[in-house]
């Protein structure tokens, strides 16, 4: 009945999830010939552990006092620098690496400011590298989330320590540093959670023995030494890690930080003096890190227009199918299970944050490589990957809204006899238009500057965006590299607004 | 005719009985302290809430079986009584045919209830843009258009003002007449039972009374609905 929609595609759904994701894990597991790790992997486990902790630290640490900023002050472009905070979530790993090195490269201007003061070179490469690239990436999310935090301290809180006369340090232990306590946990286990899975980051600027991690190693098992054993325990490895922190972040409640509030008026006591022009410091900073790798691959990209290689016309179909494709996998799938109101879709939704692109992926691999050459699948399995990995995600996003309009309006729709196709033609799909468009368009963008799984399955001909760039950035063409890279953000972010705005127009009023 | 024969609702604390009938075109008010379960009754009778023990019957058949859009029920609800992406013409297409296409007569029966409930002229707005009377007519439009011989009302103008409320009753009672429709309508205001004239029912200490004439009880109140008024 209209009670339970579509139960049946809610427990494919699921199963799929748990097939691909519990079933990848136990092929991993059971292929795993030796169970003794090398010391070159301990290295491994230990770097991936202490970059991922430095990165959620230092992106929180950082966006605190942004976010604190952004709640208390209001001035021209606040909204604007809100949006910003968006956009490193949805561009490509592989794109802010190109800003990165073109800023605090060798030959980028920090270093030769550094120079022109006699200072020592900062090297891009390694931990700091990685930590920084991570910091550009999560800390404008950490941003939002705790900026939220600050937005839902209900304003007759603060209108009352101000009648009752409460200093300002009093404030802030009363009313902002509970917040604080209950939201920060949450930002750093997300954060950690997205920096033990990130590839391509560390692809580019970490490597060699001593800035290594599981994901980079388990690439390298299988694509250079083609050591499928090692593979697979590595890949064990890196499942076990996340399942553990994925279970743990079940006992916090995760912020999303997509909602982010633009308007209402402050009531938070903004200080005059030093602190103003603190706050302001601290905005110019945060915009500064987040707008000048945008603009230098921007710089860069259209010097490098003349020199496109002919591979990106092939790539960019592939990857635009990709992302399309994996776009509506991910929220068709995420939708079902959101409309459905059994425990188990809910779980079932959260098992892909407890698995990697490359765990996936070697799975699969190993499944798939006694019949069929890899290469010739690397499509639909990045496809299936990136829809799995976005599910997460978009399931978050929905989640709530389900639950608002069953509350809404169950009662009216069965009073009225709507139900099945129907009841979604008139009330679901109209009703959640709009979180349905931008989950659609952060899946797209996601899949679209994805480079995890391709890697492992692309041979020398079927190559996306994302890999030709890591491609020719491998062979130190630089100015082609940021060329692609231009088209790449450039059809990321074009995907996520076609969605945004479809679902916007559908929703009507 | 509808018989709540030994009806029982129970759920947590809340219990409520109930054994009595309402004839067909006949009007009841039902009313009573908040929480003392005149919602919940309504709903087990809509179909919303499964009783413990008894039976509700419509023409002496069980209705126990039927999903709420299968019985002879017209519902207006406290709140969201309308979808708010669609329109006012869309909004009562739905009442009509469950989401299926329109027939061909369809679309002259609704601009003719549009034009009854005093909404003529503004079948492609939307709920939000009309006023809170105008949304109790548009459902009410919905309600003569799906025609069913049990109107249920759950406070659904308790919202508006005293004037616009004496107006939607009014109303009620002629959509009601002009189908022979029983009424059975929940309020916390006196007013409003002896307005819709008839008999009313008093909810209260787990019991929903059997109705009596509205201006007998009002004359000579028993303790319950003494201690309610105040």
């Amino acid at each position: 009945m209209a009670n339970r929609p579509f139960p049946l595609a809610a427990a494919v759904t699921a199963a799929g999830l748990a097939l691909l994701t519990l079933g990848t894990a136990a092929v991993v597991a059971s292929r795993a010939q030796v169970w003794a790790l090398a010391p070159a992997d301990w290295a491994a486990l230990r770097f991936t552990l202490w970059q991922a902790g430095w990165s959620a630290v230092v992106s929180v640490v950082f966006a605190i006092p942004v976010a604190r900023a952004l709640a208390r002050r209001r001035f021209r472009g606040r909204a604007a620098m809100i949006r910003l905070m968006g956009a490193p979530f949805l561009m490509p790993v592989v794109v802010a690496v190109l800003g990165i090195l073109a800023v605090f490269g060798r030959a980028g201007p920090v270093n030769v400011a550094l120079a022109a003061l006699g200072l020592p070179a900062l090297s891009i490469f390694g931990l700091h590298g990685v930590v920084l690239a991570h910091v550009f990436l999560n800390m404008p999310l950490a941003v939002r989330m705790i900026l939220m935090g600050w937005q839902a301290i209900p304003a007759e809180r603060f209108r009352l320590a101000r009648a009752l006369g409460l200093s300002e340090p009093a404030m802030f232990r009363h009313l902002e540093w509970p917040m604080l306590r209950a939201v920060v946990p949450g930002v750093l286990v997300v954060i950690f959670l997205v920096c033990l899975t990130s590839f391509a980051v560390v692809l580019t600027l970490g490597g060699g023995p001593r800035a290594s991690t599981i994901e980079l190693s388990i690439y390298q098992a299988l694509r250079f030494d083609f050591d499928l054993g090692r593979a697979a325990l590595l890949a064990a490895v890196q499942f076990a890690i996340g399942a553990v922190v994925a279970l743990a972040s079940g006992w916090l409640a995760l912020p999303s930080g997509f909602g982010a509030g633009l308007g209402r008026a402050s009531v938070i006591p903004a200080p005059g003096g030093i602190r103003r022009w603190a706050d302001g410091a601290v905005l110019m900073l945060a915009a500064g890190l987040l707008m000048a790798p945008l603009v230098a691959v921007g710089l860069r990209g259209i010097a490098g227009f003349a020199d496109l290689p002919a591979a990106v016309w092939p790539a960019m179909g592939r990857s635009v199918g990709i992302a399309l494709a994996s776009a509506l996998l991910a929220t068709l799938a995420a939708l079902v299970l959101a409309l459905s109101r059994a425990a188990w879709a809910g779980m079932a939704a959260t098992l892909p944050l407890a698995t990697s692109g490359l765990v996936l992926g070697t799975g699969l691999f190993l499944l798939v490589h006694p019949w069929l050459p890899p290469e010739r699948l690397a499509v639909p399995v990045t496809m299936l990957v990136n829809a799995t990995l976005a599910l997460p995600y978009l399931y978050r996003l929905l989640r709530p809204e389900a639950v608002q309009l069953h509350a809404d309006y169950d009662r009216l729709s069965r009073s009225l006899g709507l139900a099945g196709v129907a009841r979604l033609r008139w009330v679901t799909l109209p009703r959640l238009a709009r979180p349905l468009g931008f989950g659609a368009g952060l899946a797209a963008a996601l899949s679209m500057g994805d480079l995890g799984v391709i890697a492992l399955f692309a041979g020398d001909q079927g190559a996306t965006l994302p890999f030709l760039v890591q491609q020719l950035m491998g062979a130190y063409r630089m100015e082609a590299a940021a060329g692609v890279a231009l088209v790449l953000v450039t059809l990321s972010f074009a995907l996520f607004w076609a969605f945004d705005w479809i679902g916007g127009r559908y929703a009507g009023a | 005719m509808l018989v709540l024969e030994g009806l029982r609702l129970a759920e947590g604390e809340f219990t409520l009985s109930a054994d009595w009938s309402v004839a067909k075109g006949e009007k009841v008010a039902v009313i009573g302290p908040s929480g003392a379960g005149k919602s919940s009754l309504l709903m087990a009778i809509a179909g919303f809430f499964a009783p413990v023990a008894g039976r509700i019957l419509w023409q002496g058949a069980d209705l126990a079986a039927l999903a709420p859009a299968k019985r002879p029920i017209s519902l207006l609800f406290q709140d969201q009584n309308l979808f708010p992406h669609l329109t006012l013409f869309e909004n009562l297409g739905l009442g009509l045919t469950s989401g299926a296409r329109l027939a061909p007569g369809d679309a002259a029966l609704i601009d003719a209830a549009l034009e009854r409930t005093g909404l003529g002229g503004m079948g492609a707005r939307r709920p939000a843009e009309l006023s809170g009377g105008q949304q109790g007519r548009a459902a009410l439009a919905r309600a003569l258009l799906r025609a069913r011989p049990l109107l249920l009302l759950d406070e659904p103008f308790a919202a508006l003002g005293p004037a616009l409320k004496a107006e939607m009753l009014a109303l009620v009672c002629e959509v009601a007449d002009a189908q022979g429709a029983a009424v059975l309508m929940v309020t916390h205001d006196p007013a409003d039972a002896h307005r819709l004239g008839g008999k009313t029912v008093l909810v209260a200490d787990g019991v929903a009374a059997a109705p009596v004439p509205t201006a007998a009880l009002f004359a000579d109140p028993p303790q319950a609905l003494r201690d309610y008024l105040g």
